[in-house]
């Protein structure tokens, strides 16, 4: 039984002060109870712990950058009580003993509920379509080749006629592979001067274009991953208005950093999407507050130490991200506790389709929480996760995680 | 500053600095033993990791004329081969006892990224398409020992410019000197947003001829990726190349100047790089004294630069 | 910030008979003026140099040529002394066979020349190095001394010798500067 003291709850009805008590894996009661652990949240947010739609666990296949137990580690530091993660493993999860295993790792770490993207082609080579069905049936809702984008249209067509019949939702990372091809950063003034061949906007634009005519024809669930450049938020807006089932997610980096930041050259710069300009950080960002971006997602892509100390253009693309993100993105822009909890927790599970979570603290409730100090200042430097590849180490961020809570058990607590 | 890896970390009064220093170690080479102790007691080490052996030469003459000790490092003959990471191959060599590297490699970055892991100085001798500093120095000391002053003059950049350092490099000096610089070029091979360069561009060589002081010739880089965006080699050259005819529409007192290696009969004519007024062999000469005054300053002129 | 008061201990006047004495000198030690090269490191021992050629020719019928040497590359203390300004190394003859004569405005501890005699010996290979100084301040820390002085000026370690020559400065003259604690 665990009794949380002095917090600002996020109830259905809004945000109220007060007490709760956590006893087995639900919510007891909105006041003090006869608990044997106390959390003191000094006035901190407590609310549905963060879901994730967009998280690289590197397990099966890459398991020196990370594996699902320390990404989950990971993921409960950052106040995350549910990841999806991303299918581009080795091999990829496009058939359901696959997804079966990621789902059973992830409940024996314990730390949060892993429910595994699953890709929608085999192997993810834009061949022929993944065992959707299984996949379906092994509890996958988010179908995605992430890592790349699925470039064959007929191909992706099939698969959104399929789902569309059969639920889940169709996530795309936009990358086209002729107008990204042997680029390492945005295509702009920064990589103009330093002579690094660039990603340009278009390479992102062009495919959201098209997969949001596929999704007018074929009336699939279509969800925009990572977006970055102000361009794409056009399309996703114009998209909403004409009422298509749309939504989209951006990263904490992307709403933080410009692609200035990769005059260093150091590889905690570089992802995919780039770092764009200035005037692409301002546009996320106002989107993601007026809704238009309907969620934050991490992309947490761990890389192992030696695999970042390369050159720019050789290094792998990627950055961490789950411990920071909470905090990342209320440095970034302003958000109330409601809006906080919207896009970090209630919609992605939503989204997802994950069931006990992303519900508002009410009794009964499963819990599923997250108490956060909203404004704790602090620098991260060294991270839980077995990658280090943060561009947020060294830099002041406001927001932190003090607990997180899964199944009505403490995962993380910073100890005060 | 501790460590050259990009024009565009020098301010005039530091480009300046490093030619008069340059010009008294070209008096040096003069001598019948063009040798100083200056940097005696010191090892140079250079890590090429892409092939040049000009450029490697011109260094090592440089050092040895400082009197310091040579390590030379080449990939083929390497661990790197074997698997060693960039990070380990310059730890070992800095183990072995070395004050400052010159660091030629293939990606952007790389000698920055190797700055960030060794305690010695690093000098970039030319990162993928981003920067060629020493090239850019050697080329500002000929045209001022050609003209005294870089001030006003004008200079024309013709060739790959989207894909070579040296052009990148130039553009800073040469800019930052008070020359004025127009690039020559299709479209395809300008940089990205170019407009925002201080620079002007043109498709049109012949149009500019008659004006210029100095015309830069770059070389055609088949290897580097120039590949897939001309449309023919010798529509490039009919365009672009400067060929007999084109030097005899150059001013009397203009010159023409070329990094090197040439492709003879490509980019420049052959009469044409051995003429009078071709600064080819000036610009390889000065390249030692110039080196030679970026590694004295940068070993000896303590936070001077 | 020490507080110093610089006392004139030859004034222009002072400076010009020193360097005419020593242009005697060197004419009498020599037996005239023949094979003889001034060299004068730089900054202040080149326009002494000059004028100890210039007053050679008013009494000998010879023009002795007179050179430019900075010894910056030879020195054995770059890395403690921020380098000055550079001047340039000129000869204006071949040195080897010759009687070379360094010319400086102050010997001190005698590095200076060390670094200049390893600079000659790369420039040609001279009959013999002499050296002219207009002061000799004492506190050698090599064994070199000057074959011509214009004026021996004991001092300590703590004083500061300042010479100002004419085209190189407004005035002509040598000060000591003493600290005053």
């Amino acid at each position: 039984m665990i009794t949380i003291h002095d917090a600002l709850i996020l109830t259905p009805d809004g945000p109220v002060p007060g007490d709760l008590t956590v006893e087995g894996d639900r919510i007891a009661a909105l006041a003090t109870g006869n608990a044997d652990t106390h959390i003191d949240a000094r006035g901190g947010w407590v609310g549905p712990g963060l879901v994730d739609l967009h998280t690289h666990l590197r397990e099966p296949g890459f398991e020196w950058k990370e594996d699902i137990r320390s990404g989950s580690r990971a993921g409960s530091v950052g106040g995350y009580t549910a990841l999806v993660a991303m299918p581009n493993t080795s091999p990829a999860i496009d058939a359901g003993h696959l997804a079966r295993f990621v789902t059973d790792r992830g409940r024996e770490a314990g730390l949060l509920e892993v429910m595994p993207a699953g890709a929608i082609t085999m192997g993810r080579e834009n061949q022929a379509l993944a065992h959707l069905d299984e996949l379906f049936a092994a509890g996958v809702r988010v179908f995605t080749d992430d890592g790349d984008g699925v470039a064959d249209a007929g191909l992706l067509r099939h698969a959104m006629e399929y789902l569309a019949e059969r639920g889940g939702v169709v996530a795309q990372h936009a990358e086209d592979p002729g107008l990204g091809r042997g680029g390492h950063m945005h295509e702009g003034l920064v990589s103009s001067r330093l002579g690094i061949r660039g990603l340009p906007s278009l390479a992102e634009e062009t495919m959201i274009a098209r997969d949001l005519a596929l999704v007018r024809l074929t009336g699939v669930r279509y969800h925009a991953q990572h977006v970055s450049s102000a361009g794409s938020v056009e399309l996703i807006d114009e998209a909403k208005r004409a009422g298509l089932p749309v939504t989209a997610e951006v990263t904490p980096h992307h709403l933080n950093f410009d692609h200035s930041r990769v005059e260093s050259m150091e590889p905690c710069f570089k992802m995919y999407p780039p770092l764009r300009t200035a005037e692409d950080v301002a546009a996320v960002g106002g989107a993601l507050a007026a809704g238009i971006i309907d969620v934050v997602a991490t992309d947490h892509a761990p890389h192992a130490e030696h695999e970042c100390e390369v050159p720019f253009e050789e290094a792998p693309r990627g950055v961490i991200g789950l411990e920071t993100a909470a905090a990342a993105v209320l440095t970034a822009i302003e958000l109330s506790a409601i809006g906080f909890f919207q896009k970090m927790s209630v919609i992605p599970a939503s989204i997802a389709g994950l069931a006990s979570q992303g519900q508002w603290i009410e009794e009964g409730a499963p819990a599923n929480l997250m108490v956060f100090d909203p404004e704790a200042v602090w620098v991260p430097e060294r991270f839980a996760s077995k990658s280090q590849n943060s561009p947020f180490r060294g830099i002041k961020l406001k927001g932190k995680v003090m607990a997180t809570i899964f199944a009505g058990r403490i995962t993380h607590q910073v100890s005060s | 500053m501790k460590h050259l890896l990009s024009m565009s970390d020098l301010d005039r009064a530091a480009i300046e600095e490093l030619l008069d220093l340059a010009d008294h170690f070209a008096e040096v080479l003069d001598r019948d033993i063009p040798k100083v102790p200056a940097m005696r007691g010191a090892t140079v080490a250079t890590l090429f990791f892409e092939t040049s052996t000009r450029t490697r030469l011109s260094f090592e003459k440089a050092a040895k004329a400082l009197s310091a000790d040579l390590l030379n490092f080449t990939p083929s003959t390497s661990s790197l081969s074997k698997g060693e990471s960039l990070k380990d191959t310059v730890l070992t060599v800095q183990a072995m006892g070395v004050d400052l590297m010159v660091v030629r490699h293939g990606a952007v970055g790389a000698p920055a990224r190797v700055a960030s892991w060794v305690d010695c100085s690093v000098v970039n001798a030319g990162d993928g398409a981003h920067q060629h500093p020493t090239q850019a120095l050697l080329d500002a000391l000929t045209i001022r020992r050609r003209f005294g002053k870089l001030d006003g003059l004008r200079i024309a950049i013709v060739g790959d410019i989207r894909n070579s350092r040296v052009a990148r490099s130039n553009i800073d000096a040469f800019t930052t000197l008070g020359a004025s610089v127009t690039l020559v070029a299709p479209p395809t091979l300008l940089p990205f947003h170019v407009d925002s360069y201080p620079v002007a561009t043109t498709a049109d060589l012949d149009s500019i001829l008659g004006d210029l002081d100095v015309v830069y010739m770059l070389r055609v880089q088949l290897e580097r990726g120039s590949g897939p965006v001309l449309p023919s080699l010798p529509e490039y050259v009919s365009r672009f190349g400067l060929d007999r005819r084109r030097f005899l529409q150059l001013g009397k007192e203009a010159v023409v100047m070329h990094p090197g290696p040439m492709n003879r009969g490509i980019e420049i004519a052959p009469d044409v790089a051995d003429d009078p007024r071709s600064l080819i062999t000036d610009q390889v000469s000065n390249g030692v004294a110039t080196r030679m005054a970026v590694l004295f300053r940068l070993l000896k002129g303590k936070g001077q630069l | 910030m020490i507080q110093t008061t610089p006392v004139q201990v030859m004034d222009g006047a002072d400076v010009r008979r020193a360097i005419r004495r020593i242009a005697h000198e060197i004419c009498e030690r020599h037996h005239g003026a023949e094979h003889l090269v001034l060299v004068g490191i730089h900054t202040r021992g080149v326009p002494i140099a000059e004028e100890i050629a210039r007053a050679i020719s008013e009494f000998e019928d010879t023009h002795v040529p007179v050179g430019e040497l900075d010894v910056g590359f030879y020195r054995d203390d770059l890395d403690h002394r921020p380098t000055t300004r550079l001047g340039r190394t000129l000869l204006p003859v071949d040195v080897t066979e010759e009687t070379v004569i360094l010319v400086d405005d102050v010997l001190y501890t005698g590095r200076t020349i060390r670094a200049a005699l390893d600079a000659i010996s790369d420039l040609g290979r001279p009959a013999t190095v002499e050296l002219a100084v207009l002061i000799d301040r004492g506190h050698r820390q090599l064994p070199i001394r000057a074959d011509f002085v214009g004026k021996n000026l004991p001092t300590s370690i703590e004083e500061r010798v300042t010479v100002r020559v004419e085209n190189v400065d407004k005035e002509q003259g040598v000060w000591i500067e003493r600290p005053r604690s």
